[in-house]
């Protein structure tokens, strides 16, 4: 496989955490009414680095957490080649009245997230989703859904392809660029 | 691990390989925690529409798969051989292509024939799920058996498993004891000798007269009910000679050095295979084997309408 393009490295890549982390801190005070959900499996790696970023730079803090699998609410079930297999949803909690803050690494056509929107609501009915992604691939979207934190905006043909590492299973932190003709992972 | 079945229906245990048991084991964890939420609803099947053909009688099977399919956001149509036209001479073909014609996409089906299900799956384009055919095999409730004893033991892999009873007329017994063999597990069958089929070692089972023994050897006991339906001529003198001989109640298994874990496909017959107190006993696990047939029957359903492409 050809090398991708670095986009933000493990400096930037921190840097980015923490300022999300802020924002959202910024945003929601002493987080009283809010929880945060983390879409399996990408999203939750994502989620527990913010929520460590928080915990750490505001102690006051204090949320429910929980993980949403999206399998069984997607849109092309039937209709794609390969079936996704699940992952598990791991939320012991009603978000009725609750400010939610939805985690997703990549925002791209914004059908995770219109599966996950369905998948909250069997949940309870919140007060407020906000959804916070750390890349934003701002040409891609079908579907009117837009991010409320965003970490890095990346404007690119539909067929490139954009992977964020994580140092738990990569060497380090950091989002990769593949160009359309080397896309394959 | 695999993410598709490699069959489009799921006519018995047989016929599917030990990565489409764990596959479906997978799954059914997830669906799972589903049901077990305020709302207990998916929406992944709300384009499927599943006709469930009932031939014989069922209470358990036919709610939970009916529960499964609802689960699953399905539409779902009801037939039930008694109120049909199968009283009025109609064949089995020509019942189910009826049904067809009117765009069913799924079939779950319980026949007095063994085979019928194959016999379908050969001539129609829809996905079959067997719900129990005949003596021959019962792949949904096997699937729930395994799962609900892996929940308990872990990995079956070594786990010694007895099924006890009228091993000759159950389909439950078939079907558990390839889904058992298949996942590595060591399976006893118990029973009188007149309700056990003289050759079923070539299955790889070894077979047992003694009730005692093999409940001190055993980790689960999967106890079935006498079939007397299904019996022409008279193979035990008597019910209550059976459940003197093969019955559990509460006196023996307090003798046991080691309690196995008390199971049952249901309908029991309280006093003949089990005594009341050993039915609802800590060590029966009656109830989660129900729970759980309703999360299996949702991945077999979910994993087999998977495959197919929307038309």
């Amino acid at each position: 496989m050809k090398e991708g393009k670095i986009i933000l490295d493990k400096g930037k890549f921190q840097l980015t955490l923490e300022r999300l982390s802020h924002q959202v801190i910024e945003n929601h005070g002493d987080f009283e009414n809010t929880c945060i959900i983390g879409i399996q499996e990408r999203g939750v790696l994502l989620a527990e680095r913010i929520i460590a970023l928080i915990k750490k730079n505001h102690k006051k803090a204090k949320f429910q957490y929980g993980k949403l699998d999206i399998t069984f609410y997607r849109d092309d079930f039937r209709r794609r080649d390969t079936p996704l297999s699940p992952s598990s949803t791991e939320l012991d909690f009603l978000i009725e009245g609750k400010r939610v803050i939805l985690i997703d690494d990549v925002l791209y056509t914004g059908r995770t997230i219109q599966a996950a929107l369905s998948a909250l609501q069997d949940f309870g009915r919140p007060l407020q989703v906000e959804l916070l992604t750390l890349v934003n691939r701002r040409f891609n979207r079908h579907l009117p859904i837009k991010a409320d934190y965003t970490g890095i905006n990346v404007d690119s043909l539909d067929e490139a392809y954009v992977k964020v590492e994580w140092n738990d299973e990569h060497p380090e932190d950091r989002i990769l660029f593949f160009s359309a003709d080397k896309k394959k992972q | 691990m695999n993410q598709q079945l490699s069959t489009k229906h799921l006519l018995g245990i047989k016929y599917i390989t030990k990565e489409d048991i764990e596959l479906i084991f997978h799954t059914a964890d997830n669906f799972k925690e589903v049901i077990n939420r305020p709302i207990k609803k998916v929406p992944s099947l709300r384009d499927v529409t599943v006709a469930n053909l009932f031939f014989e009688n069922s209470t358990r099977t036919r709610i939970s798969f009916e529960l499964a399919e609802k689960r699953l956001s399905a539409d779902v149509v009801n037939f039930s051989a008694a109120a049909s036209s199968v009283k009025k001479g109609e064949t089995l073909l020509d019942t189910v292509n009826n049904i067809l014609s009117m765009k069913v996409d799924m079939v779950v089906m319980r026949h007095p024939a063994p085979g019928a299900p194959q016999f379908l799956a050969d001539r129609i384009d829809a996905n079959i799920i067997n719900a129990g055919d005949g003596t021959h095999e019962h792949p949904t409730q096997a699937l729930l058996d395994a799962y609900s004893m892996r929940e308990q033991l872990g990995n079956l892999k070594g786990k010694k498993i007895a099924i006890i009873g009228d091993i000759k007329h159950s389909r439950v017994a078939l079907s558990n004891i390839y889904c058992l063999k298949k996942l590595g597990a060591k399976v006893v069958v118990c029973g009188p000798p007149t309700l056990i089929q003289k050759h079923i070692s070539t299955l790889g089972v070894d077979v047992s007269y003694n009730l005692r023994e093999t409940l001190e050897w055993a980790d689960v006991a999967n106890v079935l009910r006498i079939q007397l339906e299904r019996q022409d001529i008279q193979y035990i003198p008597s019910l209550r000679e059976y459940s003197q001989y093969y019955g559990i109640n509460r006196a023996l298994l307090d003798s046991l050095k080691n309690v196995p874990v008390i199971m049952h496909p249901g309908p029991i017959n309280r006093g003949v295979e089990l005594s009341s107190d050993v039915a609802d006993s800590e060590h029966s696990i009656i109830l989660q084997q129900v729970e759980n047939g309703v999360a299996n029957r949702m991945a077999v359903l979910y994993l087999l309408a998977s495959r197919e492409k929307l038309k």
